[in-house]
């Protein structure tokens, strides 16, 4: 069965990115990079649209599911990246990097990661992250003037490759043991809860190809050097929309064709998530550049979020969804932030930048410090609700002793988050930032209200999904 | 002696590991690794096309053309970065890809 009508936001942003790509090309170079940026965004939010409006359900014989949660993951991959193109605008043009290819280059990742949250195939799964992974290669080193970007694109590429590699190694074993790379029969296959020795070493690999995707201690190396390298809203872009997609794609392999053998891999997930969590605050101590300490930080964010799938039920998964969109408002709030980081018509990125902050501009100081409360879980701001939901979660599924390990990290990375406010309200004033676009203005404001807000009205939140995660389990 | 499933799998196991250490051990040369992640990908392909065989399933070799096709494209982008890279450091060793410590 075609049924293309489930695949309509999907099959809408391919048209449109190449439709874009040729408005580009025949408009000449850089005049257009504005108006092919805001049609990416206008894209951006008719697919979301469509997203929200459409009917669902299987397509292309079973290699295509747009369940309820694929959905909400779609939602807030569309978000992420509607919001990273906008705040990619203003920086593209300062820094001379504005090439009408870079919007579109986020169209086909953007449309990669949404074919790969809807994937119930390895086939389809492998074509979607590919299709992610290849254009977020090239964004990574757009500035292809500059050794910085250049060598973060490179680094990006081959550790990329080689998760690649790895996950495919683990289709190829799954593929040969159970017979199917459908996630259906697959399921059926290991359902009496046996795994032959071939279906384990192809999980195996397949999920360490997923966390080096979602950058999983003990795959993480290549972030930090990718974040510090990217341009700054590339770095933003890559915090958000691809590790929402690898979290939901890690969810959907974990409890889509391996939900019968939760036993064999729950232990390989509660490692995981320790090492994360660990590594993520541990290292971060000691970073000076704030890039970096967002890279380390995301690591960290990962091992929360991976102790709602160590859980493994339906409480579990509907933690990770929470968290993935308070994580998503946190991180663009933030990077917003770090966008306004300029002197003199350039980019900087030390911490020590931010001294003094809070009698420069007052206002964007009291944004971070929210921000960061909220990343360090500090209540009743919304970080602590994601934290929250996903050791609720572990804590009733058994697992005490990771809910006490991520509570231990979840302290120590309250340090770097409370040094960031320490330098920004106790340090010596340094020169002030220049005067910030509006768009980043309205990011901000809008990333604050949702965090302070969310304490008072989480149901929306929370309600869809808990439809996603209760579609996953397949009620 | 008959070539049965086994020895196809071992093959392919060895092909993978080769690749991998050659990526890992490897300080020469940022072109080695691209042979490597080449040879990792194509002992994948030997893996479908032997279960595929064995199976009597055709989705493994179509699975094969699909992994075939985003290689070359991979393949073109890395190099196309690696071109990138090469006119702004003027090297491409692998130990000198150092500008940023991780």
């Amino acid at each position: 069965m075609l049924n293309l009508g489930a695949a309509l936001p999907e099959i809408f942003m391919a048209v449109a990115s190449l439709a874009l790509l040729m408005l580009g090309v025949f408009t000449g170079k850089d005049r257009s990079f504005r108006t092919v940026s805001w049609a990416a965004v206008g894209a951006m939010i008719v697919a979301l649209v469509l997203v929200i409006t459409g009917e669902g359900g299987a397509a292309f014989s079973g290699q295509f599911l747009a369940d309820p949660f694929a959905r909400f993951c779609k939602v807030l991959i569309l978000i992420g990246s509607a919001v990273g193109v906008v705040m990619t605008m203003k920086f593209a043009e300062r820094e001379r990097m504005a090439r009408f290819e870079f919007p579109i280059l986020l169209m086909l990742a953007t449309l990669g990661m949404m074919a790969m949250v809807s994937a119930s195939d390895m086939l389809s799964l492998y074509v979607g992250l590919e299709l992610q992974s290849l254009a977020l290669y090239v964004v990574a080193a757009i500035r292809r003037d500059t050794v910085r970007a250049t060598e973060s694109g490179l680094k990006y590429f081959v550790l990329g490759s080689i998760a690649s590699g790895m996950l495919l190694y683990g289709m190829s074993m799954v593929y040969g043991f159970t017979g199917s790379t459908s996630f259906a029969v697959i399921g059926d296959a290991v359902s009496n809860g046996e795994l032959s020795v071939g279906t384990l070493v192809g999980l195996a690999f397949i999920f360490a190809g997923l966390c080096f995707k979602v950058s999983a201690a003990p795959f993480h190396m290549w972030t930090p050097d990718v974040y510090e390298g990217a341009p700054t809203p590339v770095t933003a872009f890559f915090a958000v929309a691809p590790k929402i997609a690898g979290l939901a794609l890690f969810v959907r392999v974990a409890l889509g064709p391996f939900a019968g053998v939760v036993g064999d891999w729950q232990q390989i997930i509660v490692l995981i998530s320790i090492l994360s969590m660990a590594w993520g605050s541990f290292a971060a101590l000691r970073q000076n550049n704030i890039k970096r300490l967002m890279a380390y930080s995301s690591i960290g964010h990962v091992g929360f979020a991976l102790v709602g799938l160590a859980a493994g039920t339906e409480a579990g998964v509907q933690a990770i969804l929470v968290y993935l969109g308070i994580y998503l408002v946190m991180n663009l709030g933030t990077f917003a932030v770090i966008l306004s980081m300029r002197r003199h018509d350039r980019m900087v990125e030390e911490i020590a930048d931010l001294s003094g902050l809070s009698r420069t501009k007052p206002l964007m100081a009291a944004v971070m410090a929210l921000l960061m409360f909220s990343m360090a879980g500090i209540p009743p701001l919304a970080g602590f609700f994601g934290k929250f939901y996903v050791f609720k979660a572990a804590v009733d599924s058994g697992l005490v002793t990771l809910a006490v390990i991520g509570l231990v990290t979840s302290v120590v990375s309250a340090y770097y988050y409370l040094r960031v406010i320490k330098v920004m309200y106790f340090d010596e004033p340094v020169e002030g930032f220049d005067r910030n676009g509006t768009e980043l203005n309205v990011i901000m404001a809008l990333a604050t209200i949702i965090i302070l807000v969310f304490a008072f009205f989480p149901n929306p939140l929370t309600d869809t999904a808990a439809a996603a995660a209760s579609a996953l389990f397949g009620n | 002696m008959e070539i049965g499933l086994a020895h196809y799998l071992t093959v392919a196991a060895i092909l993978f590991t080769l690749g991998i250490f050659g990526i890992f051990m490897n300080r020469k040369n940022v072109i080695i690794i691209m042979m490597s992640i080449e040879l990792m990908l194509l002992a994948v392909n030997i893996n479908f096309v032997a279960f595929s065989s064995f199976l009597g399933d055709l989705v493994g070799q179509v699975f094969t053309i699909f992994v075939l096709t985003v290689a070359a494209a991979e393949a073109a982008i890395g190099l196309a970065i690696l071109v990138v890279y090469f006119r702004n450091r003027g090297t491409i060793a692998v130990e000198d890809i150092n500008m940023m410590k991780g």
